[in-house]
């Protein structure tokens, strides 16, 4: 698959958190986490289902409130710069946040057009890279549910957020998807990003990943 | 307001006119609602004139009030369940901001048109001739109220599974001043009596409403799509 | 005056220091309603035009005062609890709401029971009688979003966020009713609001402070009482509350 993506190095970020906990209708999900994350890194957050993963990557975001503890992002504490930390993160949830009666171009145009404004070349370009070329004008109702997801992830082809908080990205995608996906991510740590994902896919990478098992 | 934030209110804006124009059919219905409440009344209560011209502003009002709330329920409920709203709430701008935009697509796809078809309805009940122009500028003041105020509701019941009678609930009350300062706009006019104190009662809820209901809204979107 | 601010939100000291003063409010409450009801209803005397029936003013207007004054106490135990996220400022907030809302239940009642001798009909669109109604309803909604959401965290804050905007509604509501109030009936009609302003009698005055106090004093007691469950029900899997129960079990 051609290669979209913006290549320059990403600025050197700091991931960290502290004693962090979570509740969930009164039952402790996890509590006194803390960790950091560096540039390059990869934090694969396991557990069984319900165990909190996709809560601790929603805390990661900002979506939600921990019980306890602060996540930071270089050293402040990401409800004091909301809009700065927005800037340099970019989060896929379990809902890829697709519109059905708008086409993969409008979708990813809109989503895009609040961060850095790619061009129009650009855009197309990202959803060929996804396999959606030919795809690009048709309602995102008539396509199928990996389709859907890929035009979430096209995104990432157009991002220079140095963070990525991906939760199952891999969630309906076909063999060529996913090869595209892991190339995608192991050059977004090569740039010097930081990625915190969960997924049931196995990562072939080529590098040392951290995982933390909830 | 800087050109960045403005051309995220643009794009806000323009997304939700278009998902509006791509779903006319959803999005006719406060209208028709509108058109057809206002149409029951001379069926229930009979068709003199003069009665009619007596519940005219009272009737035109409450329907009006009535056509926004049904509208409301989708104005976050769709962003709510595809994962838009996350992503809304994840952009480098004030969500506040982006709240406004939507509010403000809400407000021209289901206030205007009932701002534009209310004097067809004010002939239809025999308002009388004078009425018109209260009638006209205090819907034009009031109904971005209801949608900043609504909003607020819609927002804090946006996740849950059975939000629509609730809606209602926490959002009519709040409607009141509204509602009596614009059908006390109409009812004034009718006797020949000056309105322009009502009509600045509507403006100052409007200055009110437009400078807190989105901060309002936002804090309430963080709290429930926790 | 900080570290007081915190040792107070704690539920364990709260529900301690309650306990203590409970009983003190309640002893209060109960003979300034004794004080306050014989006086107003034996000794007080009938008013000139209404007779007896005026005496109904030593409820409504105790039960009309506290439901507006209750309301914005929700509002502002709101307000320190999504500020400072205090979890009990929460729980004194979602406890008021209720006993409130009875407050504004019998406010309404008794001015309809009023109504009847003054206006010869159970319901009038009295000024005063409307906006008691519309806070009903505000209350209501309040409690409703509260017990619709399930998360209790997400339903404090929701439902304070709500409280909040009431409160800032409330005047507005007032002054239209009022106003809408004067353009329907001019002044045909005696509003409730208008009988216990203008120069009452000093034995009438008393008795009717007396009450007022005794239902502050009243919604103090029963706010204790429900807050303190409540600080139960919410930390019973902390080891304090375990404790609690054991030395209860033994004796």
């Amino acid at each position: 698959m051609p290669q979209t993506r913006i290549s320059s190095p990403l600025p050197a970020r700091e991931l960290a958190v502290d004693g962090l906990a979570c509740e969930r209708d009164e039952r402790v999900l996890f509590s006194g986490l803390s960790l950091s994350l560096k540039p390059g890194e990869l934090l694969l957050v396991e557990g069984q289902n319900g165990a909190g993963k996709t809560s601790l990557l929603r805390i990661l975001c900002g979506l939600a409130e921990p019980v306890e503890g602060e996540v930071s992002w270089n050293g402040r504490a990401i409800h004091s710069q909301r809009e700065d930390y927005a800037a340099e993160l970019f989060y896929l949830g379990h809902l890829p946040g697709v519109k059905l009666d708008l086409s993969p171009e409008e979708n990813l145009g809109f989503v895009r057009s609040l961060r850095n404004r790619p061009s129009r070349e650009q855009i197309l370009a990202a959803l060929k890279a996804v396999g959606l070329y030919g795809y690009e004008d048709q309602p995102a109702r008539t396509l199928s549910a990996g389709q859907r997801r890929r035009v979430a992830l096209a995104g990432l082809c157009l991002s220079d957020a140095p963070l990525w908080i991906l939760d199952e990205p891999f969630t309906a995608l076909d063999k060529a998807g996913v090869a595209w996906l892991q190339d995608c991510l192991s050059s977004h740590l090569e740039r010097g990003g930081l990625i915190v994902m969960t997924t049931h896919q196995a990562l072939e990478l080529g590098r040392q990943v951290r995982s933390l098992a909830l | 307001m800087s050109a960045g934030l403005m051309h995220a209110f643009v794009a806000v804006l323009r997304r939700d006119l278009l998902l509006a124009l791509r779903r006319r059919g959803d999005s006719l219905n406060p209208l028709l609602f509108f058109v057809l409440a206002v149409t029951l009344f001379p069926l229930g209560i009979g068709p003199e004139p003069q009665r009619l011209a007596e519940v005219a502003p009272g009737v035109l009002w409450v329907a009006a009030l009535l056509a926004t709330l049904l509208s409301l329920d989708s104005l976050f409920r769709a962003d709510h369940e595809d994962g838009a709203l996350e992503q809304l709430m994840l952009m480098p701008q004030p969500l506040s901001v982006l709240v406004l935009a939507k509010i403000l697509a809400h407000w021209l796809v289901s206030g205007l048109p009932l701002l534009l078809m209310s004097p067809l309805l004010g002939v239809v009940l025999h308002l009388p001739e004078a009425s018109f122009g209260a009638l006209f500028l205090g819907l034009a003041l009031g109904t971005p109220v209801l949608s900043l105020v609504g909003a607020i509701g819609a927002a804090l019941t946006v996740g849950l599974r059975r939000g629509g009678m609730l809606l209602s609930l926490l959002v009519l009350p709040l409607y009141v001043p509204v509602l009596i300062f614009g059908a006390g706009a109409v009812a004034q006019a009718g006797m020949g009596l000056s309105y322009a104190g009502q009509l600045a009662m509507l403006g100052a809820l409007l200055a009110l409403s437009l400078s807190l209901a989105p901060l309002a809204c936002a804090a309430a979107l963080r709290v429930t799509e926790n | 005056m900080w570290s007081f601010f915190y040792k107070l939100a704690s539920p364990k000291w709260f529900y301690e220091l309650a306990g203590k003063l409970l009983p003190w409010f309640a002893i209060g409450a109960a003979m300034s309603f004794a004080l306050g009801g014989i006086w107003g209803l034996a000794f007080s005397p009938p008013d000139y035009q209404q007779g007896d029936s005026v005496r109904i003013m030593y409820i409504h207007v105790p039960a009309a005062i506290l439901s507006l004054s209750v309301y914005t106490f929700m509002a502002i135990t709101a307000i320190i609890g999504l500020v400072w996220k205090i979890k009990l400022a929460h729980m004194v907030s979602a406890n008021a709401a209720p006993i409130g809302a009875a407050f504004t239940a019998i406010a309404l009642a008794t001015g309809s029971l009023w109504g009847r001798p003054m206006w010869g009909t159970w319901w009038e669109w009295d000024a005063r009688l409307t906006s008691e109604l519309i806070l009903l309803f505000l209350y209501f909604g309040v409690m409703a979003l509260r017990n619709a959401i399930d998360e209790r965290t997400t339903a404090d804050k929701a439902a304070g966020l709500l409280a909040v905007v009431g409160v800032v509604n409330v005047p507005i509501i007032h002054y239209s009713v009022e106003w809408w109030n004067t353009l329907h009936q001019g002044s045909s009609i005696t509003s409730l609001a208008r009988i216990a302003k203008p120069a009452i009698h000093a034995d009438m005055l008393w008795p009717l402070l007396l009450m007022i106090l005794a239902f502050k004093l009243f919604f103090v007691t029963v706010l204790l009482m429900r807050t303190r469950n409540e600080v139960l029900d919410r930390e019973r899997r902390s080891a304090w509350v375990g404790e609690l129960l054991e030395t209860r079990d033994g004796v």
